[in-house]
């Protein structure tokens, strides 16, 4: 009975502290970040290839207020430079187009940038983005201003902050 | 007047096989045409810089990809699932080679391609070359493949996505569409490895 307990409890203790530790280590999808009236979640970035000396980057942006706002720009200082793209497939073909004028984020609607459509591509990497590693990007809002994020890196193939990679 | 009738009899010989010789040749064409996808001539290089030409894709199944090391989603992603696909295939996969080749020549040399393949397999071949050669490969698979300005002298290359699932003649048989089901991929290589 005794040792029953304990045993559960052990248990939890660990479960507990590895949870911990793969929030520390940035595995874990990161907490919402707000700026102004926007709601910022479920960041990540998608680890690099070697050589391949581009990144893309997604989140997903929820505006509470009651007036539209727009990304209009993105940067990292881990890379030259960062734009904003979408992607799209026509047929079997890949087609990318920057966006220059960036994003309409609708007052009260959700805009989510994911792989296969809307996502930051950060261009000239000083370095690769490391699996397991955070990066530093900065989006700046027409309205909301700017907000510095610290997005976990996930697999080459991730889909989603939320479940990892096959 | 028999000397004649001969004569008319040879006549009507060789019209009727000139005939059926030119029937032969027509109805022999669409088969050409359909064999003549994948077909074409070009001489490239692998990542280490060994001469490569389209005789590589004979001798065992491959699975064959076009894409570029600047290519920020479609390629990381299918390079990324055919790494797990030979991880999953195992042993039974053991005889399927991979080819990534780029469309974007100028700026993938095979420096820059042999790290970036080598993290799939080492069952991998990152093929490059002259422009006009990497042209010739690309028009023999029919690949679309397109420069698009992106500011600052930067570009992207829309191209086609598909993964094409060659037979150990290293013919077409088939496609993996981009994002198509794990499963769904893995049933077509096994299928493939199984008419290998």
């Amino acid at each position: 009975m005794l040792r029953a307990f304990f045993r559960a409890a052990f248990a939890a203790v660990v479960m507990l502290s590895s949870t911990a530790a793969f929030a520390q280590e940035g595995h874990g999808p990161a907490a919402p970040v707000a700026v102004g009236t926007l709601e910022l979640s479920g960041g990540f970035a998608r680890a690099t290839l070697p050589n391949a000396p581009v990144g893309g980057a997604f989140v997903t942006i929820t505006n509470k207020g009651a007036t539209d706002d727009r990304l209009v720009s993105v940067s990292s200082p881990a890379a030259d430079v960062g734009q904003i793209h979408d992607m799209s497939m026509e047929g079997d073909v890949m087609k990318m187009r920057q966006l220059p004028d960036g994003v309409v984020i609708p007052a009260g609607e959700t805009v989510t940038l994911e792989p296969a459509g809307l996502h930051m591509m950060f261009m000239g990497l000083k370095q690769p983005f490391v699996e397991g590693q955070t990066v530093k990007i900065t989006l700046t809002f027409e309205a909301a201003g700017r907000v510095d994020l610290d997005v976990p890196v996930l697999g080459a193939a991730a889909d989603s902050a939320m479940h990892m990679d096959h | 007047m028999i000397r004649s009738f001969r004569l008319w009899l040879w006549v009507a010989v060789v019209a009727l096989g000139l005939t059926a010789g030119a029937a032969a040749l027509l109805l022999r064409q669409p088969a050409q045409a359909a064999r003549s996808f994948g077909g074409g001539t070009y001489s490239l290089v692998d990542q280490n810089g060994k001469a490569v030409d389209q005789t590589m894709f004979q001798g065992h199944p491959s699975v064959l990809f076009f894409g570029y090391t600047h290519c920020p989603d479609v390629c990381p992603t299918t390079m990324a699932e055919m790494a797990s696909w030979f991880q999953e295939l195992g042993n039974e996969g053991k005889d399927l080679r991979a080819y990534f080749v780029t469309v974007d020549p100028g700026r993938d040399t095979t420096a820059v391609l042999g790290d970036y393949v080598s993290w799939v397999s080492d069952r991998i071949t990152g093929v490059t070359g002259d422009p006009a050669e990497i042209a010739k490969i690309i028009k023999a698979w029919g690949i679309f493949a397109e420069k698009v300005p992106l500011g600052d002298g930067e570009y992207s290359m829309d191209h086609t996505a598909s993964v094409f699932l060659l037979n150990t003649k290293g013919e077409f048989e088939g496609t993996i569409a981009y994002g198509e089901a794990n499963d769904t991929a893995l049933g077509k290589l096994r299928n493939l490895l199984a008419k290998s």
